[in-house]
């Protein structure tokens, strides 16, 4: 089925914050934003920006009524900056006024005295100063130093990666309506309408049910819209709430790109230890997150890391550390993968220096120790692993051997031009890592003429949710699709929502679609059974196409009459129902538990060309066997595929954050930041769906989709690594993400620099 | 007063011609489709159709309107996509869904506004042309498989009427039937409206406005600047002997169409598509390349090695300045207030010369250099006659390397020649690092670009020898 939106947004009808009808009185907001990275704040100067005609009012810190703090998981980040900044970016006063250009060209006007105090951007070095967001973490498992003595090869590292910036085509924005009894409406762009609601609540010191969120669709979010959505639509909800009229703000890129927080960079040091057989028998790993100047959702993103730090392996002894790093830098985020795609990059680095050590490809080390059924990860829970099944299918389909033989015999071949190639094995678990936030409602209305209507906690951001909990619905209920519209994400129909993220989504708020749905099919059952007669028995009646029948065999009865004799009858056509994942739990105090619903399994294998004279490179395929359970819709889930890869692809390859060491952002706009374009994907995706008919826990069976395929993106980088060693074998290419042409240049010639000199 | 034609309404407005497009469509108009996603030419999602009469011809290509000033709208038929929406989706739209190359549909009007121009111009006769026509859109969520798909249909769906392409594409429900009248529309309204001439001692002057809007959007907005662009006596590609002269309201698109340019050089397409988007070419000038005088200008990096001429022009006076003495420095040029440039001239190369352009950015397409190159060389009976070596990014200004180029002239070319010449490349060379890459990278490139240039043009020479 296609997406559900698939015309509108074809001709551009779909609506967006930016795209609602702006009302006569509104006001347009613009951030004043520090523009140094740390200091103390000595004064603040309005003065200026307050007498540029059109100015309406200029709000800090000292205007806000309830408490200055939006601080999800720990309470450290003020909405304004009150005596200090902590990055460059940092939001400290907020200009209201009658037109966009009016406020932005305020911002230019207001000036800061500040003392500047040291900027930290390296996350070892605030490591070093114990400047840390939380406490660290550990995960443990068996005896690394004992099993360390057993190894034949032990192999030591460091590997990094950069961050990555959402690049969400819609940037971030809200618009406020002050509502009576001083209530707020909020129209937000954000993955997480509760998050925008509770913290708006405490900014303005009025309860949360004064509060109505809501959330149409989102022009992209990739967790850069879940905890970072928030101060923008709390700003506009102040200035709406202090002078009584609608305020709007969406954010210029170039604002959005300097103020909020992206992918969290991560650097790491490994040892690994392998015995003659090259089985892993053990791995310990430290982590350093940069995490920004304050929390957002590092904490959590730095656990999916320890979750994920051995991916598709099993590994009898495994000691992994991560600290989460305050450093000078917007607070860093969520982004699709959320912290697990940074694990995995290190043990990816890990097995390709061994295996340079050993001799081999590192897919040979990949390939022994993919995880089995039944074997445990790290953290207690037990594998029910298609690692294999993954492997073997590709290693078939694709012909490996035959790959293999051809790339070699290319670059024997070829001097200037090499090919690549990696294997990629994924492993990535459903679920939200903080037990209690896997929950969700929905809300579903049959109206008296048979049309129906669902809400939930669900926001649409092109992931195609909306259209996924259609489905669940006309299955339960078997009615036509076009019976259905789903409705925008409400906090006053749906309350105290988890954010659309962890890919959890259509899962959670699906599993209560459906419950919905049975019970209110069941009413409508028993509704059907008397209409047919006092001897019928509603467990023999059933709906098939919107028809009822008795023992299979159809009635006179359809859909429409069903409903319309319920609704007569005083049948309640409404349900709201509750969904909490079973199963799960998870304790922090000793790392161990049963986090995930299930995971998800797959492999890439990556072929790319590294043109050695200039350093560019091309990606030619990249070939997919995915564990998907059963997709209920292939057309959303194959589309979730090729972009999550792509996107992984852009982290790995042209992406690059560039902060200076004052904690500027230099790569600030599209010009500086590039991400990949129409040329730059690789000329053939191929997608094998791994067939599998085991029970799991993910609706309607169909796994979910949205985070694993970025990680199959992370392949590029080894692929394009092993076509340098092609040409120059003794490179000393670093495991240092992204590959940019410009590493690639300088690893096919890294004895450039002498060179020059003579 | 700014007259033109948007989707199927007159427009008259008195705004300020520097206005950006994108917000009089968005703002004052309340057509929502036309998204903003950068403001910087960078994304695409703002992308809107401009029908201009040439030759007589109502022809059409795809530009982003947060860097055209409504100025240089003028008289011209603009079509955001509303205009092509009809009833039913079009035969792009439709591909678009049924190929499933939407997802959070942002981007996406920008991307059928982008195809539905490249069906309507004719330019869909192969698959890589119909996904070249969206080179100048980013989307961030389909990965692009999927609307590659849909343009793969489109080239093997549409058969372009080269007849009557506007008719074609009504016929084929790619636009709505109020294409058909637009053509007698405007040339009614160009026949109304007397051309004004170049004012002189004009402040500012615009021609595609694809780096001031970039550089200076919030001036710009407010400003009347006179406009280069819609200059249509400065729109021109002639030759004159062996004299080829660019008029300097010329675009990047219109050079890369000229048969002119074609037939001197082979590789032509292959270096413009390396030269930002279809929708930035579309209204860059090449003049305007010069005068921006950015160090990695890729045009003037190129035309640096042909020897351009510039005839300079105050309104009253002329004088003719080589290109090779216009910078002064970093973004400083050597004219005076008032001075626009009025055309561009120089020799076509020799045929059996040879002229090669290498440029690497972090992204090959859509991207600025790292660094750029462009190499002219004549080599008969293997002594090299003439050289000349021009390189971007790696120094203030785009720069000929004088020392460089002179030392190999008279010379045999041999792959010692070459090697000598690249030590003297690095003495002439001063790059800095920035988010573009370090000055070592920037060294090794334009090391590897030259040589990659004598590679192109000479493979028998085996520069990589050493390695």
């Amino acid at each position: 089925m296609k997406n559900i939106d698939s015309v509108n947004h074809t001709k551009g009808l779909s609506v967006y914050v930016d795209d609602i009808p702006v009302t006569i009185d509104t006001l347009f907001g613009a951030v004043y934003a520090s523009p140094i990275a740390h200091g103390i704040i000595k004064k603040i100067n309005l003065e200026k920006a307050a007498s540029l005609p059109g100015v309406v009012r200029i709000l800090t810190a000292t205007d806000i009524p309830g408490i200055n703090q939006i601080g999800g998981i720990v309470k450290d980040e003020p909405l304004l900056a009150e005596d200090m900044v902590h990055f460059a970016g940092m939001p400290v006063a907020f200009i209201l006024a009658t037109s966009d250009a009016v406020a932005r060209h305020a911002a230019q006007l207001i000036e800061m005295d500040i003392e500047p105090l040291p900027v930290i951007t390296d996350p070892r070095l605030a490591k070093e100063k114990n400047q840390l967001i939380v406490p660290p973490r550990t995960f443990k498992t068996g005896n690394t130093k004992e099993a360390f003595e057993q190894c034949h090869y032990v192999v030591q590292g460091t590997a990094h990666t950069n961050g990555q910036e959402h690049l969400y085509i819609e940037t971030q924005g809200a618009y406020a309506f002050p509502v009576e009894h001083s209530g707020i409406k909020i129209y937000s762009s954000t993955q997480g309408p509760t998050a925008v609601q509770r913290h708006t609540a405490d900014v303005l010191g009025i309860p949360m049910h004064r509060i109505e969120v809501d959330v149409t669709r989102l022009g992209g979010g990739f967790g850069g819209k879940e905890d970072q959505a928030t101060a923008w639509a709390a700003l506009c909800a102040l200035g709406a709430f202090i002078v009584k009229k609608p305020v709007k703000y969406v954010l210029h890129r170039m604002e959005d790109m300097r103020m909020t927080g992206k992918r969290n960079p991560y650097t790491a040091d490994y040892t690994i230890g392998l015995n003659k057989d090259l089985k892993i028998l053990a791995y310990e790993v430290t982590f350093y997150q940069n995490a920004g100047a304050a929390a957002d959702l590092s904490p959590a993103v730095l656990e999916r890391t320890l979750f994920h730090c051995t991916n598709s392996y099993y590994i009898p002894n495994v000691l992994a550390t991560a600290y989460s790093c305050k450093t000078n830098l917007p607070p860093n985020t969520a982004f699709r993968g959320f912290g697990g795609p940074q694990g995995m990059f290190v043990i990816e680095s890990a097995i390709a220096k061994a295996a340079d050590v050993a001799g081999v490809p590192a897919s040979t080390i990949q390939e022994k120790n993919l995880i089995e059924t039944g074997d445990i990860f790290p953290y207690g829970q037990k594998a029910e692993s298609e690692a294999r099944a993954s492997w073997s299918t590709a290693s078939d389909t694709f012909n490996f051997k035959q790959t293999e033989e051809s790339v070699i015999a290319f670059n024997q071949k070829n001097k200037l031009v090499k090919k690549g190639l990696s294997w990629m094995p994924i492993c990535f678990g459903i679920s939200f890592t903080k037990t209690p936030m896997n929950n969700a409602r929905a809300l579903v209305h049959i109206y008296s003429d048979g049309s129906v209507n669902i809400s939930t906690g669900a926001v649409e951001m092109g992931q195609g949710v909306q259209t996924k909990m259609l489905q669940v619905a006309a299955q339960v209920l078997s009615i036509q699709t076009d019976r259905i519209k789903v409705n925008s994400t409400n906090t006053y129909r749906i309350a105290n929502t988890s954010p659309s993220a962890a890919s959890a989504t259509a899962d959670l708020n699906g599993a209560a679609v459906q419950i919905a749905c049975t019970t209110l099919l069941n009413r409508l059952l028993q509704t059907a059974a008397r209409l047919l007669g006092n001897e019928v028995a509603p467990e023999n009646v059933s709906l098939q196409d919107e028809w009822i029948y008795h023992h299979q065999n159809k009635t006179e009865i359809h859909w429409k009459q069903l409903v319309s004799e319920a609704f007569i009858q005083r049948v309640n056509l409404s349900e709201h129902a509750h969904y909490a994942t079973p199963v799960i739990h998870f304790n922090p105090s000793i790392e161990k538990g049963h986090p995930f619903a299930y995971h998800v399994y797959g492999i890439a294998l990556t072929e790319v060309t590294v043109d050695c004279i200039r350093g560019t490179y091309t990606i030619d395929s990249i070939r997919i066997v995915h564990d998907f359970g059963k997709s209920m819709n292939t057309d959303i889930d194959y589309g979730q595929i090729e972009g999550g890869l792509v996107q992984g692809i852009g982290w790995m390859t042209m992406e690059e954050i560039v902060f200076d060491d004052k904690g500027i952002l230099k790569s600030n706009a599209l010009s500086t930041y590039k991400v990949p374009d129409i040329y730059s994907v690789p000329a053939t995706i191929e997608i094998v769906p791994l067939l599998t008919q085991k029970e799991n826990m993910a609706i309607l069976q169909s796994k979910a989709v949205g985070e694993p395929p970025l990680m199959y993106g992370i392949g590029t980088y080894f692929a394009i690594r092993n076509a340098i060693l092609a040409f120059n074998p003794s490179s000393p290419v670093a495991f240092d993400a992204p590959m940019t042409p410009e590493k690639v240049l300088m690893a096919l010639y890294p004895h450039f620099s002498h060179e020059a000199i003579s | 007063m700014i007259q033109f034609i948007l989707n199927d309404e007159i427009i008259q407005t008195g705004l300020p011609s520097g206005t950006t497009l994108l917000d009089f469509i968005r703002y004052e108009k309340n057509l929502t489709g036309t998204k903003i996603g950068c403001r910087e030419g960078d994304c695409g999602a703002c992308t809107i159709l401009v029908g201009d009469i040439q030759n007589n011809k109502l022809v059409y290509s795809n530009a982003t309107s947060c860097l055209m000033a409504i100025g240089n709208a003028h008289l011209k038929h603009i079509v955001t996509i509303e205009g092509v929406n009809m009833a039913k989706q079009s035969l792009v739209q439709k591909s678009f869904s049924d190929f499933n190359a939407t997802q959070c549909g942002f981007c996406t009007p920008g991307f059928v506004v982008s195809l539905t121009g490249a069906c309507v111009s004719g330019n869909v006769q192969t698959a890589a042309e119909a996904i070249d026509s969206m080179n100048g859109n980013i989307c961030r969520c389909t990965g692009y498989k999927s609307i590659q798909r849909a343009a793969v249909f489109i080239a093997e769906n549409v058969k372009p009427n080269l007849n009557d392409l506007l008719q074609g594409a009504v016929d084929q429900e790619i636009i709505p039937q109020y294409f058909l009248t637009i053509e007698s529309r405007l040339k009614k309204l160009r026949a109304s409206i007397q051309p004004h001439p170049i004012q002189q001692n004009s402040a500012l002057r615009l021609a595609g406005g694809t780096d001031l809007y970039v550089q200076q959007h919030e001036r710009m907005v407010q400003e009347q600047p006179e406009l280069m662009a819609t200059q249509d006596a400065l729109r021109f590609i002639r030759k004159d002997g062996n004299t080829c002269t660019l008029g300097a309201a010329t675009t990047v698109s219109d050079m890369a169409a000229s048969p002119i340019f074609k037939d001197h050089f082979r590789n032509l397409n292959a270096w413009i598509k390396l030269i930002s988007s279809t929708p930035i070419r579309n209204m860059a000038t090449i003049a305007g390349n010069f005068v921006n005088a950015s160090p990695i200008g890729d045009l003037s990096v190129f035309f640096l090695a042909l020897d351009a001429q510039l005839l300079i022009s105050d309104g009253t006076s002329e004088r003719i300045l080589p290109l090779r003495s216009f910078y002064n420095g970093y973004k400083k040029l050597n004219w005076q207030p008032g001075e626009y440039i009025q055309s561009i001239s120089f020799e076509l190369p020799d045929p059996e010369s040879n002229v090669n352009f290498e440029k690497v950015c972090k992204r090959t397409h859509l991207d600025i250099a790292s660094v750029n190159s462009a190499l002219h060389i004549h080599v008969k009976d293997g002594v090299i006659l003439h050289c000349s070596i021009s390189a971007g990014g790696v120094s203030p200004v785009p720069a000929y390397l004088s020392q460089s180029s002179k030392m190999l002239e008279g010379k045999p070319l041999t792959r010692l020649h070459v090697q000598e010449m690249l030590q003297t490349v690095q003495q002439e060379i001063a790059p800095i690092s920035d988010a573009r890459g370090s000055a070592t990278y920037k060294r090794l490139l334009l090391q590897q670009l030259i040589m990659a240039h004598f590679n192109q043009i000479f493979p028998d020479l085996d520069v990589y020898e050493k390695y």
